[in-house]
């Protein structure tokens, strides 16, 4: 019999076969019952396990809801996407510096009734953390994880060059002093260690102004990032390039390794000083388990700022057009519970964005160092982004303007009214549309 | 029309709809769209707002906007003379009888296979200052290589010396204009008694011409919209917006400002500049490209 004859019905039965099972795979599953809430965060890693357990305690604890956790890259355009396709997930997790652009695009729902109605209260949080959720005196964001930011330096680094590791710097000049004893040249002269580099990690080059008592805004229609404290804080910034050459600076900056990989400069002990998060724990604990470190207070520019840290935080949202607004809610009163925070914060090994911590909190948190971040928190000299929903164009431009100081081929003024002039006319833009949209 | 006729016209139109659909849903509706959203103050997640031509009069005093425009006019003009004849010597070469050319034209092909993506991040460590491979390179032969991607005055060149990695393309399609130019030609020039340079320039490039100008063509298009190589290697277009191109600008007002309004209005104007840089090179060709048979 011609051999043939079997190809084609054998063809057909594998391709039906695969058709079939793929159905299988992909067929959504019985439904539970249950209302599903999709969750959408950012968090990929040991921080996304931590939010897992929180939201697999939550399913646990009652029967009606099933919140389905997923994590996804770039959230911040995805989301907008999903919303504005009429798709959106139920609960977000954005980052702190995005809720004033989406509330201004009415991307996420506001939470003010719905918070007084199921309990959660402003006096329970540390206030510059409930703050950032409240845009024009309505909150559109509950916080999740929290940070502070402190001075974070390398004890072996500090003997080698003849500094006592218990007393780190407590001035800007006490900084300046200690950085140039602990930077080093090779023979041919190139820098081989820094002391301190203003532009590492680089994540807050929009904050040394407002550690020198600079403003960005005056909180209505003012650009304000040209002020004599802003531009102080430029001056400071270009003198580690004039001290140390911009284009060697550079040069040796461009071989740092990523921040979460054993190729950290801190973490290589190439840069002896550095500001950084509650999180530079676990990295640190992750990637160089050995290195000799501690962290302090971040030195004061002025004796009228004492302990400047910047609040960072990460936050939860509704989006608008979700599904399941009522459950999504019920979720994020579980998290917001202080065992929700503090299960999620401790997994995270962060501080908690709730004045009451429970006892034991501090005790088995395993960073060294937790104390001083929470107490961080309730400084004088917090430091935030600012409420603008042209944050990220703002915040480009001074890195622009951070580039050009750095590689000094601006004056500070000259870079900060570059900005101011770029920036004034953008922020009245803006204004003049949302005045004609009727929503200011 | 016949009956049969007919019915072969509509199975025509019923076996095209997809593409047409797809053309019309995915290309012709949001191309029109912009064209509206230009003059509207317009998020995507609010209803547009007609500001008339609020956008345009915005752009021209926008420095940004001039800065990236003269970043990717400049990117243009260098990079892609510099990849045409890099594309054009390669294929010259590769057109050449020696041993084992099928294996030397898939080693100088491979590389553009590589995605954009892998591409950058490839390059990022080869022309890193402290640790990249070009430098040390440089240094053998007593060069000291700059900071090819913290120097404002590198930063361009360097995505430049990328470009020439994907010429691939080009260069198959100069190869096979090549291989199509007419033996005879070349046998005439060399009776008359040419060299190698004489029947390159006046036989060899003037038969490849309209291959020539469909890549020129092409290249405009490509160098004008520059995106995701500068956009992974150099975040906010650093070191001082030297590597700021226009479209990553188009991007950042679109998806990173939500000023959809004002990206659609770049789009616009970037669309009349490479339309007429076209329509130019198509006029300037009529005297320079010679067609086969014409």
């Amino acid at each position: 019999m011609d051999r043939s004859a079997f190809t084609i019905p054998v063809l057909a039965i594998a391709v039906l076969g695969v058709l079939f099972e793929s159905e299988q795979l992909t067929a959504p599953p019985p439904p539970d019952g249950k209302v599903h809430v999709k969750y959408w965060e950012k968090w990929t890693a040991f921080e996304f396990d931590a939010m897992k357990h929180v939201v697999d305690e939550f399913n646990k604890s009652q029967d009606k809801i099933q919140v389905d956790i997923l994590s996804v890259s770039g959230i911040e355009d995805k989301t907008l996407m999903a919303i504005s396709g009429g798709i959106p997930p139920d609960v977000v997790g954005l980052y702190g510096p995005n809720v004033t652009q989406y509330a201004d695009n009415h991307a996420v729902i506001q939470l003010d009734d719905l918070c007084k109605a199921g309990g959660i209260k402003e006096e329970d949080y540390i206030p510059a953390y409930w703050n950032i959720g409240v845009v024009r005196g309505h909150l559109y964001a509950l916080p999740s994880t929290p940070a502070t930011t402190a001075l974070h330096y390398n004890r072996a680094l500090f003997k080698e060059a003849g500094l006592d590791p218990e007393k780190p710097p407590k001035t800007i000049d006490e900084l300046d002093a200690m950085a140039d004893k602990l930077t080093k040249r090779d023979a041919n002269g190139h820098v081989i260690r820094t002391g301190f580099m203003p532009g590492e990690p680089g994540w807050w080059n929009w904050a040394w102004g407002p550690f020198f008592g600079g403003k960005l805004w005056d909180g209505k229609d003012k650009i304000t990032i040209n002020s004599p404290d802003n531009v102080k804080a430029f001056e400071w910034i270009q003198s580690f390039s004039k001290k140390w050459g911009a284009s060697a600076l550079q040069s040796f900056k461009s071989g740092f390794g990523q921040f979460s990989s054993p190729q950290n400069a801190f973490m290589m002990s190439q840069n002896a000083m550095e500001i950084q998060g509650v999180w530079m724990y676990n990295f640190i604990h992750m990637y160089a388990p050995t290195l000799d470190w501690a962290a302090a207070p971040f030195p004061a520019a002025r004796p009228d700022l004492p302990n400047p840290t910047v609040i960072d935080l990460d936050v939860l949202c509704i989006p608008t057009g979700a599904k399941h607004q009522a459950e999504a809610f019920k979720f994020l009163q579980y998290v917001e519970s202080q065992k929700g925070l503090e299960m999620l914060c401790l997994g995270q090994k962060k501080i908690t964005p709730l004045r009451k911590v429970s006892a034991g909190f501090i005790e088995h948190h395993p960073n060294p160092y937790i104390k001083l971040f929470i107490d961080m928190a309730y400084s004088k000299t917090t430091i935030s982004t600012p409420k603008l929903g042209i944050w990220s164009q703002y915040n480009d431009e001074i890195s622009s303007a951070f580039d050009s100081v750095t590689l000094m081929t601006k004056t500070p003024k000259q870079a900060l009214d570059d900005v101011q002039g770029r920036m004034q006319p953008i922020l009245d833009q803006y204004l003049d549309r949302l005045h004609l949209r009727g929503e200011q | 029309m016949k009956r049969i006729g007919r019915r072969e016209a509509w199975a025509g139109f019923i076996f095209a709809s997809p593409w047409a659909i797809g053309f019309l849903v995915f290309m012709a509706y949001p191309l029109i769209a912009s064209i509206y959203f230009s003059f509207c103050d317009y998020s995507v997640l609010k209803p547009p707002i007609w500001v008339g031509l609020d956008n345009y009069k915005a752009l021209l005093h926008d420095e940004l906007f001039w800065k990236t425009l003269k970043n990717t006019l400049i990117y243009a003009v260098i990079a892609l003379p510099a990849g045409m004849a890099t594309a054009i010597i390669l294929a010259m070469l590769l057109n050449t009888k020696v041993k084992g050319m099928a294996a030397y034209r898939t080693f100088f092909f491979i590389p553009s296979l590589v995605p954009q993506v892998s591409l950058a991040i490839l390059w990022m460590w080869v022309l890193n200052g402290e640790h990249g491979v070009l430098n040390p390179i440089l240094k053998t032969v007593g060069i000291t290589g700059p900071n090819w991607m913290g120097d404002p005055n590198w930063s361009k060149p360097s995505l430049v010396l990328m470009g020439m990695w994907g010429v691939g393309n080009a260069m198959l399609i100069y190869l096979a204009g090549l291989q199509d130019v007419p033996t005879q030609l070349i046998e005439a020039s060399e009776l008359d008694g040419a060299n190698s340079w004489q029947k390159t320039v006046n036989v060899t490039l003037p038969m490849i011409s309209p291959v020539i100008l469909f890549n020129l063509i092409m290249g405009i298009i490509g160098t004008l919209q520059v995106f995701t190589v500068p956009y992974i290697m150099f975040p906010n277009g650093a070191p001082e917006h030297s590597t700021y191109f226009y479209a990553v600008y188009l991007y950042d007002n679109a998806f990173r400002y939500h000023k959809m309004g004002y990206a659609s209005a770049m789009g616009w104007i970037m669309f009349l500049m490479i339309l007429v840089l076209t329509v130019c090179s198509l006029r300037m060709s009529e005297k320079h490209v010679h067609y086969q048979g014409t």
